[in-house]
């Protein structure tokens, strides 16, 4: 596979595309044409061909600009990079696990050399070519996850597991819907997810938290999550609210197409093995309206599921003042047909939009 | 599928540690890594016995970081069911078995400033593997390791060779027994307590560590129960639509997997919850030999753990 990758941004000038294969392998998170909190868990072990879920860590064509992202961010601010002291050993695990699924699964992108505990480490795309002792931080530039995670896609939360709970002792995060690891450092499962609306009185959380505890060694997990972002921001934090979130106020009925983004995570969950942790890669792909709209399918759902979410939800997830434009642009792919079941656009098989 | 991912090993290994105890080393049969661990960690031994499919947890003994072998030493029950009796017997060297990924019920907690372990008998073999974790990060720990006889004393010379400082061994047929409180009450601020050993001992360190102040969160244990072999029943599975019988040497869990029904499991030793059963309907007597379930849910003949718990009476219906 040869991956061309975008020099695009996440910020000002927004020069982030997809291009028509991006569009094709996004990750539309609605099985069917409602929504509502699940425990949608099912086992990563690959998927179709192409997909995101093909691979252990997904690298696609926006792999250096969203590390160069995230560098941005760091030197900003660098406390999205947290580690307690007693996550070392965690840390050391997920450089392995994607020092060793990135060279298996990108052998022509990435090389990992082990000798013993010498490793050389190349990363092609970001003209890296490292040699360190595995588990001797001091011959490493950054401690060992934040060396691993500035050079992969996506958010990681590293959770301790003890006392039948898991714990936020450690994490990069650049990418997120609107939480704050520096506020959620140290926190409990119930904790960090306090905020969430709905899903408490369902006990989601108390049936999640079981099967997250229950994730063991060479069995990861995966779901997806979703959220709604005006501009292609990685960084929508709550310490940069004040510059993200009076963008939503720039949405107009001409250019909410462009503009509005759906905002898909690719949540996986894997056991690390040193340390008994579980790491929680939270992996943000984001898509335009006026691309999703390019597949009959998806149009005709996100408007179905927009127009009857909970009004709860649609507060929670920060579009509930943009929801009726929203819906009066959906409404213009919502030709009232049926839809296929399953997240994938099925473009050979859907009907085209008849309006 | 059930269970953790299943690894095919060979047999490389077998020695007998003394008169009761007997250790077996794996290698991958395919010659590849095996996966590294955390201290603590159990892996999950398939034994073909004929008819029978017997699956164990053992602790897994062997230092985490050695990804070449693994390693267990499994401890002679005469009075069990027939798993211990069948290594014991049975497995040779070259022989072909099937083991899960580790699984760990029993972890450290890194944050602990020192380790204080408990190990009574058999229950050292946790602790092996946490000593070989903590040593290569120079963890600070303690043992005490109490043991019938100098005789049946495993691991004792390796642990006073290695770790003179840190190890002490107390033998039974010598009168010496482990002087907790004090030992409690001499711990830095900041030690985490594990005790893995005979029932009575683990009861023992968790009420005198909570009756000293000790947080639950400071005090940590694992025992793994062998199911116990009880009067035969009857259990009809209401999603299936099965009737199984139960006999007398196979547990609940067994008998349900020997009906091609599958249940979920993982520790199968009463730990880790993995298996909680939904009952539907009975009149009888439940036998709780669990750790997982709580005192109202074991009082409300609503659940059953069928990896260790039995039922006597004349109906049983479970969710499965």
């Amino acid at each position: 596979m040869t991956l061309q990758f975008n020099d695009e941004t996440f910020r000002d000038d927004y020069s982030f595309r997809n291009s028509d294969r991006a569009i094709k392998r996004f990750p539309f998170p609605f099985h069917e044409d409602s929504y509502m909190y699940s425990v949608n868990m099912e086992q990563h072990r690959g998927g179709p061909k192409d997909s995101i879920y093909e691979m252990r860590f997904d690298v696609d064509e926006h792999y250096i600009s969203e590390m160069r992202d995230r560098a941005m961010v760091l030197a900003d601010d660098p406390l999205r990079c947290q580690s307690l002291p007693h996550m070392t050993l965690a840390g050391w695990d997920l450089l392995e696990l994607i020092m060793v699924s990135k060279s298996e699964d990108y052998p022509d992108l990435f090389e990992l050399h082990r000798d013993g505990d010498t490793w050389r480490w190349v990363n092609k795309p970001l003209g890296i070519d490292d040699t360190f002792t595995f588990l001797d931080e001091a011959t490493l530039p950054y401690g060992p996850m934040e060396y691993i995670t500035r050079q992969t896609q996506g958010d990681f939360a590293v959770l301790d597991q003890r006392d039948d709970n898991l714990w936020m002792d450690a994490g990069m995060i650049t990418t997120q819907a609107d939480w704050s690891l520096d506020f959620d450092i140290g926190m409990n499962f119930f904790e960090w997810h306090a905020p969430v609306p709905l899903a408490h009185e369902k006990g989601i959380f108390i049936r999640a938290l079981k099967f997250l505890l229950n994730i063991q060694q060479g069995a990861p997990a995966r779901r997806l999550n979703w959220t709604m972002t005006v501009n292609p921001l990685l960084d929508t934090s709550p310490e940069n609210y004040h510059k993200w979130g009076i963008q939503k106020t720039s949405v107009t009925p001409e250019n909410i197409g462009a503009k509005q983004h759906l905002r898909v995570e690719l949540q996986t969950f894997f056991r690390l093995p040193r340390s008994n942790a579980l790491v929680f890669p939270i992996r943000c792909y984001l898509c335009s309206f006026q691309d999703l709209m390019t597949a009959p399918k998806w149009g005709r759902r996100l408007h179905r599921v927009i127009r009857d979410l909970p009004e709860e939800l649609a507060t929670y997830k920060g579009f509930i003042d943009n929801r009726p434009m929203m819906l009066d642009y959906l409404a213009e792919f919502d030709d009232g047909q049926a839809t296929s079941a399953g997240i994938w656009p099925d473009l050979e098989t859907e009907p085209a939009l008849k309006k | 599928m059930s269970g953790a991912e299943k690894i095919v090993v060979k047999v490389t290994d077998v020695v007998a540690v003394n008169e009761l105890v007997t250790r077996f080393r794996f290698k991958r049969t395919d010659g590849g890594l095996l996966p590294t661990f955390s201290g603590g960690a159990h892996t999950v031994v398939e034994m073909q016995d004929g008819d029978i499919t017997r699956l164990n947890p053992y602790s897994l003994m062997s230092d985490p970081m050695d990804q070449n072998a693994y390693t267990i030493s499994v401890r002679r029950d005469d009075e069990g069911r027939g798993g211990s009796r069948f290594m014991h017997s049975k497995v040779k060297i070259g022989d072909e078995m099937t083991i899960s990924y580790p699984v760990n019920l029993f972890s450290l907690d890194l944050r602990a400033k020192k380790h204080l372990f408990i190990a009574g008998g058999i229950g050292i073999t946790p602790f092996l593997a946490q000593i070989k974790q903590l040593e290569r990060f120079n963890g600070h720990w303690e043992l005490h390791y109490a043991c019938r006889s100098l005789a049946l004393g495993s691991y004792v010379d390796e642990l006073q060779a290695h770790h003179s400082n840190e190890t002490h061994v107390y033998f039974d047929d010598q009168k010496q027994t482990i002087d907790l409180v004090k030992l409690l009450e001499g711990q830095p601020l900041g030690t985490h307590v594990y005790v893995c050993g005979p029932k009575g001992m683990i009861g023992w360190v968790r009420a005198t560590a909570q009756a000293e102040g000790w947080p639950l969160e400071a005090i940590h244990y694992e025992e793994f129960l062998a199911p116990q072999p009880g009067k035969p029943f009857e259990v009809k599975l209401a999603i299936s639509n099965k009737v199984v019988q139960v006999s007398e040497d196979e547990s609940l869990l067994e008998a349900l997997e020997r009906a091609g029904v599958d249940a979920p499991y993982l520790c199968r030793g009463g730990a880790c919850g993995q298996c909680e059963t939904n009952v539907i309907d009975y009149s009888g007597t439940f036998i709780h030999r669990d750790h997982w379930l709580d005192e109202a849910e074991l009082s409300s003949g609503k659940k059953i753990m069928p990896c260790v718990s039995r039922f006597e009476g004349k109906t049983l219906v479970l969710d499965r």
